[in-house]
């Protein structure tokens, strides 16, 4: 079982594509595994036949363990099977281990520069690389190597984000079918019915019980009029008339998000240990509901595209995040959340922070309300943001001066254009 | 502070050196009438006379020797090799008797002697007379060995070598005598194990000592064209070598490049990698590398020498490779 993404720990077999017996080309797809993030492929690493398949459809085994035998036709395996050390969780460093032992000569693939270790290779990082990780707190996995053969040397990891874990229930590349739905709790005549986690739901789990709790929060909320902004995005939506998508509420709320970060970058933060990070880059994850879970694909320097840019960007990510076909690059990085319940009636809620960031705002539904206006009673499109801070990075007033700023900007929409 | 010729420079460490202890003397072949064969110990004849300044026959072996004995009685030797390449020859008394006598002795017999002379290639020598020896003597533990690149640090050297009470091998260089530098009047010492920054920088740190410095200082100047800050090392002495120094620059710039005249195999700078990769691993961001001699006897044609000895060029090479520029 390969590691097929940097946070794998183990994988759910669904379904084998090759037969005992066939023949089998490096590359060709063996099975589909569900990781902790998506469904992805297991290829072969050999040119062979699959003599022997180990893994039962629906078990789950360690990365490490081996899944296959691919060798010359005839040849005999053996029922014990040496299974590499798994991986390790939280370090910089994986073994993946190695999948198909092979008899014929191993066509070993070329550790890919990018996230997924492959076959018996490790990170090949400088000395001096590895330490900077470790101190920054970067995962060695998301760091593409420039030094021979993909080493990573201290130059690559200047530019690279520290990362203390994937964002909740992040989703690697897959080119596989969605995974078959966990069924829907129906009423069999049994008193209940377990469903085992699937991957997605087993890393929302874990990513946010080390969110809510460890991470001392407290919100404030705040109502925003949203008639202006609802004109300028009728005027702008009637300009663009057919030639572009519509700009959405989305689009100007997480715009508007941006720039008040960007004046604030006491919220734009990440809490570490021992030292906070204030980006002087704003990056903003944009909570998307995907079937079975949640992920947070990230809008990159949202404070400096346009909303036509925002609103393409977000579109393109929900729809990826749909299918799970997001990068690590996609999902990981963002310096701050926005989590939209609005489209489900919800008036107000309460986010939960994406560690190790200092915030996330949480949008509720525009509802006409009953406001008073200079004396009188008059029906206004109204939102209600609630803001969740990290105590450790955001106090009371800096959090309430940010979404001042925030109210201001979409309470007054010409002025972020 | 006055500009002089490294030959001048060892000139006036002897003269100096034997007019304030009566028992220094100088010993080997054309070092007397002849004034020197590269002119080293001009005029010393006639300011102190045949007992100190000793003409030899063509007997290596055995002038070494009779300079372990002199040592062995008291007398401070400093014997001369017309090149270290006929020091093979004496290498029995180097090796095995200065090397050893005081420990083997358990202290009776000291051993305040100093063997030196021009060391490595110069120009079209041929193979059999442009050895370099850094390694093979700095193996041996009982012996000094230093190697000064230039007229300052030749003086400064030879006065520390003369009045160690260690045996020191002093490696010269015949393409250094002519080289000119300023060197501080008065008594000026240069301490055994030690080495000298001869350029500061913050990128890669070359390391390199006598013939290899001139050509790693145009590297470095080079690679500062390029833009990047080269440090440059001159150790100086190579046993014992100066960690300190090596690992404090190393750990200034995470990598580096060590140049040497000799061969690559079990060369002097393999030590210094090992130093390196053993007290520094943390801090390397890439392997050490080394510019040496190609591991062939020296060529005796014009252009095969040149193509076989460290150039600048070959140390750019290096140190953009450790940059990963390449």
């Amino acid at each position: 079982m390969e590691a097929l993404s940097p946070t794998m720990e183990e994988g759910r077999l669904v379904k084998w594509t090759k037969q005992e017996g066939e023949g089998v080309k490096t590359g060709e797809t063996l099975a589909e595994v569900e990781t902790d993030k998506a469904v992805m492929e297991l290829v072969a690493r050999a040119d062979g036949q699959l003599l022997k398949r180990v893994v039962a459809e629906g078990a789950t085994v360690p990365v490490g363990n081996v899944v296959a035998y691919i060798g010359a036709p005839g040849e005999k395996v053996d029922g014990a099977a040496p299974s590499a050390p798994a991986a390790q969780a939280g370090s910089g460093k994986r073994e993946a281990g190695s999948v198909v032992p092979v008899a014929a000569p191993a066509a070993a693939a070329p550790a890919p520069a990018v996230a997924v270790a492959a076959e018996g290779s490790r990170i090949k990082a400088s000395p001096l690389a590895k330490r900077i990780a470790r101190e920054t707190g970067v995962d060695l996995n998301l760091v593409r190597g420039s030094g021979p053969g993909g080493r990573v040397v201290r130059r690559d990891l200047e530019g690279a984000r520290a990362q203390t874990a994937s964002a909740p229930a992040a989703v690697a590349a897959s080119r596989a079918a969605p995974v078959p739905r966990p069924a829907s709790p129906v009423s069999t005549g049994a008193p209940y019915e377990d469903i085992p986690l699937t991957q997605i739901r087993k890393t929302i789990a874990k990513r946010l019980a080390t969110s809510l709790g460890p991470v001392p929060h407290f919100f404030l909320t705040t109502e925003v009029d949203m008639e202006r902004a609802a004109e300028a995005r009728e005027a702008l939506n009637q300009e663009l008339g057919d030639q572009g998508k519509k700009i959405s509420f989305n689009d100007i709320i997480v715009k508007a998000t941006a720039l008040a970060l960007a004046r604030h970058r006491a919220c734009n933060a990440w809490f570490q240990d021992d030292h906070i990070r204030y980006w002087n880059e704003v990056h903003i994850g944009m909570a998307v509901a995907v079937e079975d879970g949640l992920i947070t694909p990230v809008i990159r320097h949202a404070d400096r595209k346009s909303l036509a840019e925002i609103g393409a960007a977000a579109r393109e990510l929900a729809q990826r995040a749909r299918e799970r076909r997001l990068t690590p690059d996609e999902y990981t990085g963002s310096t701050f959340s926005v989590s939209n319940l609005g489209m489900f009636d919800i008036d107000q809620f309460t986010a939960v922070i994406n560690p190790p960031e200092a915030g996330i705002i949480a949008i509720g539904s525009i509802v006409q309300r009953p406001v008073v206006v200079g004396g009188s009673v008059v029906p206004r499109r109204r939102l209600r943001i609630t803001m969740s801070c990290d105590h450790r990075v955001i106090d009371g007033a800096t959090g309430a001066a940010f979404l001042q700023t925030l109210k201001q900007m979409l309470e007054n929409p010409l002025a972020m254009l | 502070m006055p500009t002089i010729t490294y030959r001048d420079a060892l000139n006036q460490a002897l003269r100096e050196e034997m007019q304030r202890d009566p028992n220094v003397f100088l010993m080997g072949e054309e070092v007397g009438v002849y004034q020197g064969a590269y002119k080293v110990s001009r005029g010393l004849l006639e300011e102190f006379g045949a007992q100190r300044v000793v003409d030899t026959p063509i007997a290596e072996l055995g002038f070494a020797g009779i300079g372990v004995g002199a040592a062995m009685g008291g007398l401070r030797p400093v014997i001369e090799f017309m090149t270290w390449n006929f020091a093979t020859l004496a290498l029995d008394q180097i090796v095995n008797s200065a090397a050893k006598m005081l420990y083997m002795s358990g202290g009776q017999f000291p051993m305040p002697i100093v063997f030196r002379g021009p060391n490595g290639a110069a120009l079209q020598l041929g193979a059999q007379h442009s050895q370099a020896w850094e390694s093979w003597l700095a193996h041996i533990p009982g012996l000094k060995v230093v190697a000064p690149a230039t007229p300052a640090d030749a003086k400064g050297l030879l006065k520390s070598a003369i009045r160690d009470n260690n045996p020191v091998i002093v490696l010269e260089g015949e393409m250094l005598y002519n080289t000119k530098g300023e060197v501080p009047d008065g008594e000026v010492l240069v301490p055994i194990g030690k080495a000298d920054l001869k350029r500061d920088g913050k990128d890669v740190t070359l390391v390199c000592h006598s013939k290899t410095v001139t050509p790693t200082l145009k590297a470095a100047d080079q690679l500062a064209e390029q833009g990047v800050a080269a440090e440059v090392l001159d150790l100086r002495s190579l046993r014992p070598l100066d960690e300190e120094a090596i690992l404090g620059s190393v750990g200034k710039t995470n990598r580096a490049v060590v140049v040497e005249e000799g061969w690559p195999h079990a060369g002097i700078g393999a030590q210094v990698v090992d130093l390196i990769q053993r007290e520094a691993f943390d801090l390397l961001d890439a392997p050490v590398l080394r510019v040496t001699q190609a591991d062939v006897p020296m060529p005796y044609n014009k252009l095969l020498e040149r193509a076989a000895k460290p150039s600048p060029d070959k140390v750019v090479a290096a140190a953009r490779r450790v940059l990963y520029l390449e």
